[in-house]
């Protein structure tokens, strides 16, 4: 695609419809950062510029609590769904065909193909029989649930990086006989650290936004910045809730701004 | 490729242990237990009570009178089906009018920038499902952005009611699910060979003829991944109607939810979650054979 002399490329109208397209996309995201700062309540009126709202945002005790547990789970999640994704993906990438590894592929992959919704149903209904034999009603459900949903998100940009390495490498410290524990630390974790880290920052802002398992297995008083939200939503929406996601926004993109920056890493 | 022998094999089952156990216990070994679940009696405050029964089965399609038994077709049920799908499929057709032109956009740009473009398209997709569509609603609500502004411009007297209709739930899942369908229609574009387009315009072909002979077939992989990745979170949508809908336009993400809400009937649930899973099987083996089919025959 790269010749442009002659205008091979351009199709009419299709600038115009990307550039629409864009602009749709922004649009209502704009419009929740721009009238965060409205100091009038309203769409209509412009009040003048203010940071009330984040004052009242920061202010707000449920905030605060169903964003740190927010954190705390996504961090326990993405922690959990990265190592157990690492380890598959070593197990999985740059290896001859063995038994079982069509199965696991596709165990690895199904949180992908079945609907959020199927799975929290299912959740809900086995988790609800475990808490009535433990009688445990913990945020380790919720952790375990997301861990779960997590492990694809984490395990791609992993075997993705693996699949770039050079076996050669590994190969030449077993030959100076370097045992294969050494050989881990020193060459093949160093050189996969990139992906484990864009596999954690993914499954980071996956578990964030994971609203509908989050719904039906969270226990009462436990709710997520992301299941708040939605609550809130149907009651009054007032600007503090685009202070909100606003700042949520804010957070999400970060994230994935550092998950590209590690995923174009070259080596070398 | 060589197989493995028993102890790589069995290392290698190993190292995945951790991740296969995660996900046999929070996401594939619970959906058995749905099965299991569809087949038994609702308890009286949720739950279930241990009795076979394929009542929670045929209350997905057919619904029986309180009064003399007669059994009808599950009208209410039937509808939210058909509303479940129709608008799966035309918030994949609305991706596909908007992505295609994107995704065309972003692959022709020069090589530097084209990152910068694909970052663009990909930071409203990862940021929070339900602020995106607290945005689309605080755009087409009555006190909206739209409405205000038409308001305030003198065009309209009163506002229009966008919000809670199905024309919301399909703005809402265009935009939200848009993103799914340009990605793989660009990856299939960036592969495409510039000389194709050469050669059609040499041999006098118009822009026309070229976009609609060379550039759709050779981007259909694309344009298949695309739709069935809109149109699985799609059909399966429950944020979005939730939101939007306003309680009263109802998809089958919602139905299911009520079941195990104010409904209490959890086999009905559990029987309407595993319709939802079958019809996104279906989805899937259609996409598997359209993926498969003997490429030779696209250009016969």
């Amino acid at each position: 695609m790269a010749r442009r002399a002659f205008a091979l490329n351009r199709l009419p109208g299709f600038t115009l419809i990307a550039f629409i397209t864009f602009f749709l996309l922004y649009l209502p995201i704009l419009t929740l950062v721009v009238f965060s700062f409205n100091a009038e309540a309203s769409m209509s009126i412009w009040g003048g510029f203010s940071v009330d709202w984040y004052r009242a945002a920061f202010a707000n005790r449920t905030v605060q609590e169903v964003s740190l547990r927010s954190l705390v789970i996504a961090v326990s999640a993405a922690s959990v769904a990265t190592t157990a994704a690492t380890l598959a993906a070593l197990a999985t990438t740059r290896t001859p065909t063995f038994r079982g590894q069509t199965l696991i592929y596709a165990l690895i992959h199904q949180p992908l193909m079945v609907p959020e919704i199927v799975t929290g149903v299912a959740l809900l209904i086995f988790f609800a029989v475990i808490k009535v034999y433990t009688g445990y009603t913990g945020l380790a459900y919720l952790i375990a649930a997301h861990s779960a949903f997590c492990i694809p998100f984490a395990y791609l940009p992993i075997r993705a990086r693996l699949q770039t390495m050079d076996i050669t490498l590994e190969r030449a410290a077993a030959d100076l006989y370097a045992t294969p524990l050494q050989t881990f630390r020193r060459i093949t974790l160093p050189l996969l650290m990139p992906g484990i880290l864009a596999g954690f920052m993914l499954a980071f802002v996956i578990s964030l936004d994971t609203v509908v398992i989050t719904e039906f297995v969270k226990s009462a008083g436990q709710d997520t910045l992301a299941t708040y939200m939605l609550g809130q939503i149907r009651r009054a929406v007032t600007p503090e809730m685009y202070a909100i996601s606003t700042l949520f926004l804010l957070l999400s993109i970060l994230a994935v701004a550092v998950f590209f920056l590690l995923s174009r890493q070259r080596l070398g | 490729m060589r197989a493995l022998n028993h102890w790589a094999t069995l290392s290698r089952w190993v190292l995945c242990t951790p991740a296969l156990l995660i996900l046999l216990l929070a996401a594939s070994g619970p959906l058995l237990i749905v099965l299991v679940y569809s087949f038994l009696s609702p308890g009286a405050y949720g739950g279930v009570v241990w009795q076979f029964s394929t009542e929670g089965w045929f209350r997905v399609f057919f619904s029986r009178d309180i009064f003399d038994g007669s059994v009808a077709p599950a009208q209410a049920h039937l509808q939210i089906f058909w509303r479940s799908v129709r608008l799966a499929l035309l918030t994949t057709f609305f991706a596909a009018l908007l992505g295609f032109p994107t995704a065309w956009f972003i692959a022709t740009r020069p090589a530097g920038t084209r990152e910068l473009w694909l970052f663009l398209v990909t930071i409203p997709f990862w940021t929070n499902l339900v602020i995106r569509t607290f945005a689309i609603q605080e755009v087409i609500r009555n006190q909206g952005l739209i409405n205000s502004a038409l308001l305030n411009s003198g065009l309209i007297n009163q506002p229009i009611q966008m919000l809670y209709t199905d024309f919301a739930i399909l703005v809402g899942m265009t935009y939200v699910f848009l993103p799914l369908m340009v990605l793989p229609l660009y990856a299939s574009m960036e592969k495409l060979d510039g000389r194709l387009l050469e050669a059609a315009y040499d041999l006098y072909a118009s822009r026309a003829r070229v976009l609609w002979h060379v550039i759709v077939p050779l981007v259909k992989p694309g344009f298949i991944a695309g739709s069935i990745l809109v149109f699985i979170p799609a059909i399966g949508a429950y944020v979005t109607p939730r939101i939007l809908g306003g309680g009263r336009n109802l998809m089958l993400g919602n139905l299911i939810e009520l079941q195990f809400g104010q409904g209490r009937n959890w086999p009905l649930g559990a029987a309407l979650a595993l319709t939802l899973l079958v019809i996104v099987l279906v989805a899937l083996l259609i996409y598997i054979r359209l993926v498969m089919r003997d490429p030779e025959r696209d250009h016969g």
